[in-house]
């Protein structure tokens, strides 16, 4: 395999703490300003931004190794198809799984979720079965099983939170029962910014005989995941949110629970034989990737792995906290601002959604974007969790780890300047 | 990017105190318009007098943007008749969206609207009040003035 070292400038940072500034200089996209200002990126929750490693790696690739995979006998197949299974072993490694060939590259959090849905879902769920979700589902963990409770005639069961934004499971116990047949929950909001007790619903879920579906699209950028350790038995990402090029992403499944599977897609190189009245199918997890792939995508997003796991998974939890705890502080103190989700930072991660009692979200977005600022501002694909918390939409920011004290100064300062501004 | 082009000084002062929040008593016709990419509604309800619009009545529920929207339209439509207003509710809408219109000599507070179109994630914000105008006035002109309109953003051709 032909590759060339990773120039990772941040890395050589030892201490404790990760050094956003060292971070933010590998960054091409955030050295330049925005309507004159400095930018400041606070939109990670939606889509981080990308190091030069992984900007280099994806130009790299398409320079030297660009093939298709698994099928050609040339130098560059082989490259290439190296490559691509050598991102699978690295994420396996990353997310703690022992096997590699449980490790689903597709296009994302939706893919994943929606081939649980229609594969596992499909097969698997009865009339009067029950579907549990929560009441803070992002609607790539909600609508794949409204529409899949629709079709089967089963009962949809949701999770409800309490008023400072986390699960309340006081009546879990009645929740999850026999009829349960699949737990689908986020690990972390992206709302709210919860961290939901997976490992403690997926003990109880088990009991039941139900499967866990964990949506872990905000977690695992953010805190160090081992899905091992979480006991789930599926378990979703994508690449975007943590460094790596979009349009890619990874479904994890427990080994005995994929080979029974059915595949949801069909096509190319996802089969073993091919007649025109019979088709058997690939092992796992070919029979899962149809048609050819995000190649250049994957093998880029091994390079945002190296990165993240070059600070360090814990390092980078380390410092949300404590971003967290401060922009928490700091926007708490801003008069007529609510904030939603816990208070506390060791059970939360760092999207931070608000809203102004006059300022709509989308001045509040406007605004800040005329400063320099981008958050996002809506509904944030979850208008069930929005319609509970009695708005229409949130202004949210979320932190990663090249925003540091000076990007949540900012956002106060322009925050207290757009009430004068706006003057209601 | 300028800010003030956008919210300029009459756009915040019909944000900040909306014109047409008298309820009317009795109402020929009204509509409810919804922005789905913002979450703003409005409701609109407007009396005649002699073919002329007599009272009117918006209330929107939203962005600073949509709220001086609904506001300046309130204002500006008041003693004109339905016939000429659809006309202008229609130019407005081309006005926004860019394209070439005749816009009245008289334009009120409109011309300040001008400014959204640089802006074209807010650009429905802007038309919410007039295509739910239209849509009111669509529905009196073929005398279901007593039903109400129902107007989208995202179902009209914007």
């Amino acid at each position: 395999m032909h590759t060339k070292p990773q120039e990772i400038t941040a890395m050589a940072d030892n201490s404790s703490r990760l050094s956003p500034l060292t971070i933010k200089a590998d960054f091409p996209v955030l050295s330049q300003d925005i309507n004159g200002h400095k930018i400041v990126y606070l939109d990670n929750a939606a889509s981080s931004q990308k190091p030069q490693s992984v900007i280099d790696e994806l130009s790299r690739f398409y320079s030297e190794d660009n093939a298709n995979i698994h099928r050609g006998l040339h130098t560059l197949a082989e490259r290439s198809t190296d490559a691509y299974e050598s991102t699978r072993k690295r994420v396996a490694k990353f997310i703690g799984c022992q096997h590699p060939e449980e490790v689903i590259l597709n296009s994302g959090t939706t893919a994943g979720i929606n081939l649980i849905a229609f594969s596992w879902g499909e097969e698997h769920i009865n009339e009067g079965d029950e579907i549990v979700i929560t009441e803070m589902e992002h609607h790539a963990n909600l609508i794949p099983w409204v529409v899949l409770a629709k079709r089967k005639k089963a009962v949809l069961k949701r999770i409800p939170i309490t008023s400072d934004g986390r699960l309340n499971l006081d009546d879990i116990e009645k929740i999850i029962t026999d009829k349960t047949k699949i737990v689908a929950l986020s690990h972390m909001s992206n709302v709210l910014g919860t961290i939901n007790p997976v490992s403690e619903i997926a003990e109880i879920a088990h009991k039941h005989g139900a499967i866990v579906v964990a949506d872990g699209a905000q977690a695992v950028p953010h805190i160090p995941v081992n899905v091992t350790e979480l006991g789930v038995d599926f378990y979703t990402f994508s690449a975007h949110k943590m460094l790596g090029p979009t349009g890619v992403g990874v479904l994890w499944g427990k080994k005995e629970l994929l080979e029974k599977m059915q595949p949801f897609m069909t096509g190319g190189e996802m089969i073993r034989e091919v007649h025109f009245d019979k088709v058997t199918w690939a092992g796992i997890p070919h029979r899962f990737e149809p048609g050819t792939p995000n190649i250049a995508g994957v093998v880029g997003f091994a390079s945002a792995i190296d990165y993240l796991e070059n600070i360090g998974m814990d390092k980078i939890r380390q410092h949300e906290i404590e971003i967290t705890r401060y922009a928490l502080e700091k926007l708490s103190k801003i008069d007529k601002l609510d904030i939603q989700g816990p208070t506390d930072p060791d059970i939360r991660g760092a999207a931070i959604s608000f809203t102004d009692h006059n300022v709509h979200p989308h001045d509040i977005s406007t605004f800040l974007d005329s400063k320099g600022i981008a958050i996002r501002a809506g509904h944030h694909c979850a208008q069930p969790l929005l319609r509970i918390l009695g708005k229409v939409a949130t202004a949210r920011a979320s932190f990663y780890i090249y925003n540091d004290e000076t990007d949540v100064d900012k956002l106060v300062e322009a925050i207290i300047e757009m009430k004068e501004y706006f003057g209601v | 990017m300028l800010l003030d082009d956008m919210y300029r000084d009459v756009i915040l002062d019909h944000y900040r105190s909306p014109r047409g929040r008298k309820p009317i008593e009795k109402k020929d016709f009204s509509s409810i318009g919804h922005n789905p990419a913002c979450g703003d509604d409005i409701t609109i309800q407007i009396a005649l007098e002699n073919g002329n619009i007599s009272e009117v009545f918006a209330e929107c529920k939203g962005c600073a943007i949509s709220t001086a929207s609904g506001s300046i339209m309130a204002e500006y439509i008041k003693g004109k008749s339905v016939v000429e207003v659809k006309q202008i509710a229609q130019n407005v809408r081309q006005m926004l969206k860019g394209e070439p219109c005749e816009l009245p000599d008289d334009m009120g507070d409109i011309d300040a609207l001008e400014g959204v179109k640089n802006f074209p994630v807010r650009i429905k914000c802007a038309l919410l009040a007039w295509i739910t105008l239209i849509e009111g006035i669509g529905n009196y002109e073929s005398g279901h003035g007593d039903e109400v309109a129902l107007a989208s953003t995202e179902k009209s051709e914007d």
